[in-house]
């Protein structure tokens, strides 16, 4: 069992935990996720760390309350114990000989590029974040991230915070007003990170995006999360989660993501049913 | 004189179309009376073939003699002298290539039902509650990797020699592919909870969530103090044939889809997993694991599931039983077929599955006729999910944390008959070693491991 240690909302759909699991908090790297489970029948579900203590033995994850299952993480509280967190699996990102990098993120996808943002300001990189959200109350993590930035550009889909627009804008506009990257890490929607990678492509600038499909065991077992990446098929849990942007299928990985949306629909509907009525455990 | 009935003594089971709508058992397990009835076939031969056809060596005749004068508590003994899973083999094994392929009684009818005898005794046991005593420490400590049947087998041998054992198992639930991959109708998974909770009460630990490799690799076990480690991590890599449409929606590995069904439990009504519950299955591959496959479909409410096998009938790598159970039970068999692409929609759902007929050839490297296609004969059969069932291989993963520890090209880890692999104090047993195999076997790998580790830690 995992106890939850710290818990804030960051926006009206987005909570940040953080979890005693020390045995997690020793080798997590920014890139890497953790599989858990809330209860005894829970699904298994894949949530990419976002901050990690190892003096403390803790780990931090946000996530979006999207689904049954992040709906029911969403409702326990300080001091309540995660069932099964298991991690850190997949490959951290790669952050070796870098020095100038674009980070884009997107939404709760912000969440994960921080702390690549955060690690890679540690090695002393010049990071320019190109953050993007769909309006002002849904922006997470601008201390944070302004914090570790060179540069911060803020987007809004709608005009109401930063500058109206898309994160493909920012991000052009500052390769064309000639700044120079060795790398662009892209972390969001799969969308985003299809045209961040389009964008590239064009530019000829190396893209690393963090893909995040179905997964059930998250050791390379099921095979749920296989992508086609160059034309290979790659599984996302034991082969990424970080992929090259201009060789990943981003069409097919978004109808892989979309399998499960009735189910996930209902099963929405019925834990909210649940939670209402104050019968979740 | 022993009873001359020829064939075996009938196992109660559900009918087939009763039981190809729930997840309950198929075979029901013989009465007191069949078990008597059954072990008075034996003839008790001089030179015991059976015995020479089980890789654990169980004394079969001995058993048997115990069963037929009713003592099923002696019964148990002789078998659990060679066997620690019983309950488990006696329903999973392959008789009829090990023990009963041997039994004289098989020349002129059926063999002994062994299989049959295995499990009532341990049934028999395992109603009645059993105190375990604790073994005396010795004062050493191994770590075993992995709580599949290898692991399991070896964890308990060392218990019972005093060793204090912890198993680290990756996923949240002990057992391994008992647990994740064989089904409830054909193992129980209470059968499988009984004896983890055996081990337990032996002494051993199970610390679940932990992915040697990723949370601790090998060299931190050593590190911490665990004097050996025995690496029991099996096959969990699933195959794909890489052919087109390998991604569309509906295409499952088996090891997803029972992993789904049975670790996850989404055959229940209201569970928090979701599996697809397809209409028309197409199930590719002729082992245990696409029979199993097959019927869960089949169970979750299939119109049809079809068997797509690119050998014939013969060649069919799973057991006898298990393809007589899937036919009565309703899935189709496709045999010398062979897919060659599947086809989606505009959504990229599963559509139809494009296959090829074979004809059997020259026999290949495993002895077995090589299928080869017939030219022209593609046709397309429609289909809205695909199971692809080709075999499994080993995880990467302790292979890439662990210097030193040799490998075969396949994946596989080096080890001798006891176990040792080309690192000191690791062992490795089971289908990490052997690929893909049975449970006895990986059993059998896991008890010679414990003696060698035993040896090992005693002459250090």
């Amino acid at each position: 069992m995992y106890k939850i240690v710290r818990k804030r909302t960051l926006n009206p759909t987005v909570v940040e935990m953080c979890v005693d699991a020390p045995r997690v908090a020793r080798r997590a790297e920014p890139g890497q996720f953790v599989i858990l489970r809330t209860d005894a029948h829970g699904e298994r579900i894949p949530l990419t760390v976002a901050d990690y203590d190892r003096e403390a033995g803790t780990v931090t994850i946000i996530f979006q309350l999207v689904g049954a299952t992040t709906m029911k993480l969403g409702a326990m509280e300080v001091g309540d114990e995660i069932h099964d967190f298991v991690g850190p699996l997949g490959r951290p990102t790669e952050t070796a000989g870098l020095s100038r990098v674009a980070v884009v993120g997107g939404g709760v996808g912000c969440a994960i590029a921080y702390p690549v943002a955060k690690k890679l300001h540690g090695l002393g990189v010049t990071v320019h974040s190109v953050v993007g959200f769909r309006t002002r109350d849904l922006v997470i993590l601008e201390d944070e991230f302004r914090s570790v930035s060179d540069v911060y550009k803020l987007m809004s889909d709608d005009g109401s915070v930063g500058e109206h627009g898309l994160v493909t804008d920012a991000l052009r506009a500052l390769i064309e007003s000639g700044e120079r990257y060795d790398e662009v890490i892209a972390i969001g929607p799969l969308p985003m990170m299809k045209f961040v990678s389009l964008l590239t492509k064009e530019y000829g600038i190396k893209t690393v995006v963090s893909m995040n499909p179905i997964m059930i065991d998250g050791t390379g077992m099921c095979g749920c999360c296989r992508l086609t990446v160059g034309g290979k098929m790659k599984f996302a849990c034991v082969d990424g989660p970080d992929f090259d942007g201009h060789e990943v299928d981003f069409d097919e990985a978004m109808a892989r993501a979309a399998m499960y949306r009735p189910f996930e629909a209902e099963a929405r509907e019925h834990v909210c049913n649940l939670l209402k009525t104050g019968g979740a455990e | 004189m022993p009873n001359m009935q020829v064939k075996k003594t009938a196992m109660p089971t559900q009918s087939a179309e009763e039981r190809a709508r729930n997840f309950d058992e198929v075979t029901l397990g013989y009465t007191e009376t069949d078990a008597i009835n059954e072990a008075t076939r034996c003839l008790h031969c001089k030179n015991r073939p059976c015995v020479s056809g089980c890789p654990v060596a169980i004394d079969i005749p001995d058993f048997i003699a115990e069963v037929a004068v009713g003592n099923f508590d002696g019964a148990y003994d002789v078998i659990s002298k060679a066997s620690s899973l019983p309950a488990v083999c006696g329903r999973v094994c392959p008789q009829e290539t090990q023990c009963e392929a041997k039994c004289v009684r098989g020349i002129k009818g059926e063999p002994v039902g062994i299989g049959r005898l295995e499990r009532f005794v341990a049934d028999r046991h395992n109603e009645k509650k059993h105190e375990i005593k604790k073994p005396v420490p010795n004062g050493h400590s191994v770590a075993v990797v992995g709580s599949g049947p290898s692991g399991l087998t070896c964890a308990g041998e060392l218990a019972r020699m005093g060793y204090a054992v912890t198993v680290f198992e990756a996923l949240h639930t002990a057992g391994g592919v008992l647990v994740y991959g064989i089904p409830e109708f054909r193992l129980p998974k209470s059968i499988v909870s009984l004896e983890i909770e055996n081990l337990r009460a032996l002494g051993v630990k199970i610390e679940t969530n932990m992915v040697i490799g990723r949370v601790l690799t090998v060299d931190d076990l050593l590190a911490d103090g665990f004097e050996c480690v025995f690496i029991g991590t099996g096959v969990g890599l699933p195959k794909f044939m890489n052919i087109p449409g390998e991604s569309c929606n509906g295409v499952f590995s088996a090891n997803e889809f029972l992993t789904r069904v049975n670790l996850m439990g989404a055959y229940r009504d209201g569970a928090d997993t979701p599996v697809m519950h397809a209409k028309h299955v197409a199930v590719v591959g002729g082992g245990n694991v696409a029979m199993d496959a097959a019927r869960c479909a089949l169970r979750l409410g299939a119109d049809d599931v079809t068997i797509v096998y690119r050998r014939g009938e013969e060649e069919l790598p799973a057991r006898r039983e298990e393809v007589e159970h899937a036919k009565e039970e309703g899935v189709a068999f496709r045999l010398l077929t062979n897919p060659v692409e599947i086809i989606g929609d505009e959504k990229r759902a599963v559509r139809a599955i494009r296959c090829v007929k074979m004809e059997l050839g020259e026999p290949d490297a495993s002895g077995r006729r090589r299928p080869v296609e017939v030219k022209g004969s593609e046709f397309e059969l429609p289909v809205d999910c695909v199971i692809m069932a080709l075999g499994t291989s080993p995880n990467p993963l302790i292979k890439s944390t662990t210097d030193g520890l040799d490998t075969e090209r396949w994946g596989g880890i080096v080890a001798d008959e006891n176990g040792a692999t080309s690192r000191p104090a690791v062992y490795a047993g089971g289908d990490a070693v052997t690929g893909a195999a049975t449970v006895i076997l990986a059993m059998g790998a896991g008890k010679s491991a414990a003696r060698a580790i035993d040896e090992y830690i005693r002459n250090k």
